[in-house]
């Protein structure tokens, strides 16, 4: 591909106190495509998703969207350049109910009143888009669904906004059979119409099923970002656990060379 | 106020069984959010007793209370339902339910100000100097009160929100730290009476008969419109709303409910008609039903309202819907300081004066009592303006009804301290019940 990537992050640091959580990590995400961003427990995927969503500031690092650089301080940051993320603990307010959710800082009103009739016909509109059917009514508080349930609510807030960007921190994880099978349905249509989507997952079929490119973090440090169709379920899972398979990921782990 | 109670969307249907993750997803149903049928009533009665078993109860147990105490009262003293009784009932309640209001703003946030009785008193003897001592026309020394009271809440919400200090230990300190004000504003305890004819009036006077029906129509009018155009709107789009039935009961409900209380204020209550006339609504329902509406208004109508809840709910959520969770908090504690200076001035007119006691023994306790009872949750995120107002009711009523059944204070505070210890209980209970899902 020739054309800049939608998003480009490079060099990215990230410390925690002592911690230091991300090294000169890179990833990039390109429209039309999904990048699964894959490693082990505590690799640093999430801390990254966090990053881009503008919730944690990074220490060092570059954050190039649609190949110019910009600075995500905050949530609206990330939101303003089109930037949609579902995190993995989904971060909804169990006392408010779907549509309130699903708009949560980004109301509509009719001047200073909420405008709640166009936001539950929008909400109403996506979760049909998303041939979401298991909801009752979009006026039951979130604390009275299912994991399942609250999941897609996250992922329909996340759909809402006619976004470039979506990033999902596995989305799947909560989810049964059928359900996972729509997610992933959903991720790929996403990207078929031109949105940039990463997708966070440990599940190697999940990843193989849906994803164009496959970005591998170890220990904090970016392993390799590789085509999916270069690479087997074996060399994704080797660099998963060790960094490296091959020539591929980084060559020496203590130094942390990118490969 | 009833009317305000049932304010809130409906949640029509049933709720999901828990303990089903997965299963219950069949995807081979009709589509139900895209088929905008209204609910039924027996619906929406089954919705709401499902509510209540999972554990939101609402305004339930305070509106329950409120009928069984005052039966019960009025049984053992017929006198409590005397006009006069029921005047002194609504102004006697009036000055703590100010500040029940506005605590549950930071009850909301899952914070608690313990100061706000003696900021309501530090607000009312900036009142009371200003007027007395300094001459100030009433509207400038309201003003300053109101003013001081904004002061008092953004100090707190500060240190709460910007320093991070546990709202518990700033607004302990302030509770100390303000009852040293008060003393030092009023010279080491001197009391300073009111003289200034519309501060007084405040809490002792009455709308003209006329008046309080012409108010009642008003109000009535502005609520059936504002019902009846929602509920058309929705359903012009197609949006489940209110069926019609509920909202003419609604509507009707206040009504009546209004038209009772008004026709029991406007008969004469005075023991010698000869000496002075006394009737009419008084002054001070009015003025705390316009709080009642602003902040009604303000949680449930304004994206600000939803944000408090948000914020309530869950904090990190919100930050990262790109809430100023900070703004919010301190906002919340100006607010609430805000209501008590309102209390303080209610306060201040119902003594004619003030002294170092105005807002301090039990005027905390029993405000953040009302908001408790009334059904807002200590724990954040749930609970209404209303809350503060009907629970106010709930603590004047115990109040009153002790007091002509000729219990001593001590009694008194011990009744309203296990009805609060009831009412949180209450709430933690319902908290476990919601969790558990
Ligand atoms: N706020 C924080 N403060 C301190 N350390 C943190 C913080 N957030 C994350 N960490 C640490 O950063 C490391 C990476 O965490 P992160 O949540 O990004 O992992 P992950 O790759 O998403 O793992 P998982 O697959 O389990 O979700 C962990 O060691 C974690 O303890
Ligand atoms: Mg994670």
């Amino acid at each position: 591909m020739t054309e800049t990537p939608l998003l480009e992050l490079r060099g990215i640091d990230k410390r925690f106190g002592p911690v230091q959580v991300l090294h000169d990590v890179a990833l990039t995400a390109r429209a039309g495509e999904v990048t699964a961003l894959v490693g082990d427990n505590g690799a640093g995927k999430s801390t990254l998703v966090k990053c881009i969503g503008g919730i944690h500031p990074v220490d060092a690092g570059e954050y190039l969207f649609e190949g110019r650089p910009v600075q995500v301080h905050s949530p609206r940051d990330a939101a303003a350049l089109g930037v949609e993320i579902v995190y993995q603990d989904l971060a909804l307010c169990d006392n408010l109910d779907i549509v309130q959710n699903m708009f949560l800082g980004r109301e509509k009103r009719r001047g200073l009143v909420l405008d709640d009739a166009t936001m539950e016909e929008m909400a109403a509109a996506t979760l049909k888009s998303l041939s979401v059917r298991t909801v009752k009514s979009l006026r039951q508080k979130v604390s009275s669904l299912s994991g399942g349930q609250r999941q897609t609510v996250a992922i329909a807030k996340a759909v809402l906004w006619n976004s470039k960007l979506v990033v999902l921190d596995e989305p799947t994880a909560a989810l049964g059979v059928a359900q996972t099978a729509q997610v992933l349905e959903l991720v790929r249509r996403l990207a078929d119409n031109g949105l940039a989507v990463v997708l966070i997952s440990h599940n190697m079929n999940d990843v193989f099923a849906v994803a164009d490119r496959i970005a591998a973090l170890h220990l904090g440090r970016t392993a390799a970002q590789v085509r999916a169709s270069d690479v087997t379920h074996a060399q994704v899972v080797e660099l998963i656990t060790a960094g490296r398979s091959g020539d591929l990921g980084l060559q020496d782990t203590s130094k942390g060379a990118a490969a | 106020m009833t009317a305000l109670a049932s304010e809130q969307p409906e949640q029509p249907g049933k709720t999901e069984q828990p303990g089903k993750n997965g299963t219950s997803e069949r995807t081979g149903e009709p589509e139900k959010t895209a088929r905008p049928t209204g609910p039924g009533l027996a619906e929406l009665g089954r919705g709401y007793l499902d509510r209540i078993r999972a554990g939101e109860l609402g305004s339930l147990p305070a509106v329950a209370g409120l009928v069984v105490l005052c039966v019960f009262f009025s049984l053992l003293r017929p006198v409590f339902l005397s006009n006069l009784n029921f005047a002194n009932l609504l102004t006697q309640s009036a000055g703590s339910i100010a500040i029940a209001m506005g605590l549950v703003f930071v009850l909301l946030l899952g914070e608690i100000d313990l100061s706000a009785g003696y900021a309501s008193g530090v607000c009312a003897a900036v009142l009371a100097i200003l007027l007395t001592n300094h001459g100030w026309p009433w509207y400038g020394a309201v003003a300053a009160a109101l003013l001081t009271g904004a002061v008092i809440g953004l100090l707190l919400g500060t240190l709460v929100a910007k320093v991070g200090i546990p709202s518990f230990v700033v607004t302990l300190a302030a509770f100390l730290g303000f009852q040293g004000v008060v003393l030092m504003l009023l010279k080491e305890g001197t009391n300073v009476s009111i003289k200034d004819p519309t501060v007084l009036a405040i809490a002792n006077n009455n709308l003209s008969p006329v008046l309080g029906w012409l108010l009642l129509a008003g109000c009535a009018v502005g609520y059936a419109a504002l019902q009846v155009r929602r509920s058309r709107d929705r359903s012009r789009r197609g949006l489940a709303g209110t069926p019609p039935v509920l909202l003419a009961v609604r509507i009707g409900a206040v009504v009546v409910l209004g038209a009772v209380a008004v026709d029991l204020l406007n008969q004469e209550r005075s023991r010698n008609v000869l000496v002075s006339s006394l009737k009419g609504v008084p002054l001070v329902v009015p003025v705390i039903g316009a709080l009642l509406l602003l902040g009604t208004f303000t949680l449930q109508r304004t994206n600000f309202g939803l944000h408090v809840y948000a914020v309530g709910g869950s904090p990190e959520a919100a930050r990262r819907a790109g809430i100023n969770v900070a703004f919010i908090r301190i906002a919340a504690f100006v607010i609430c300081s805000c209501l008590a200076a309102v209390g303080g001035v209610i306060a201040a007119s119902r003594g004619n004066s003030v002294d170092p006691n105005t807002g301090g023994s039990n005027v905390l306790l029993l405000a953040v009592g009302s908001a408790v009872i009334g059904g807002t949750s200590l724990f954040g995120g749930r609970g209404r303006v209303v809350d503060a107002v009907l629970g106010g009711l709930v603590v004047a009523v115990i109040q009153n009804g002790m007091g002509l059944m000729g219990y001593s204070s001590g009694v008194k505070y011990a009744v309203t301290g296990s009805v609060l210890l009831v009412a949180a209980g209450v709430d933690a209970m319902s908290r476990r019940r919601t969790a558990q899902r």
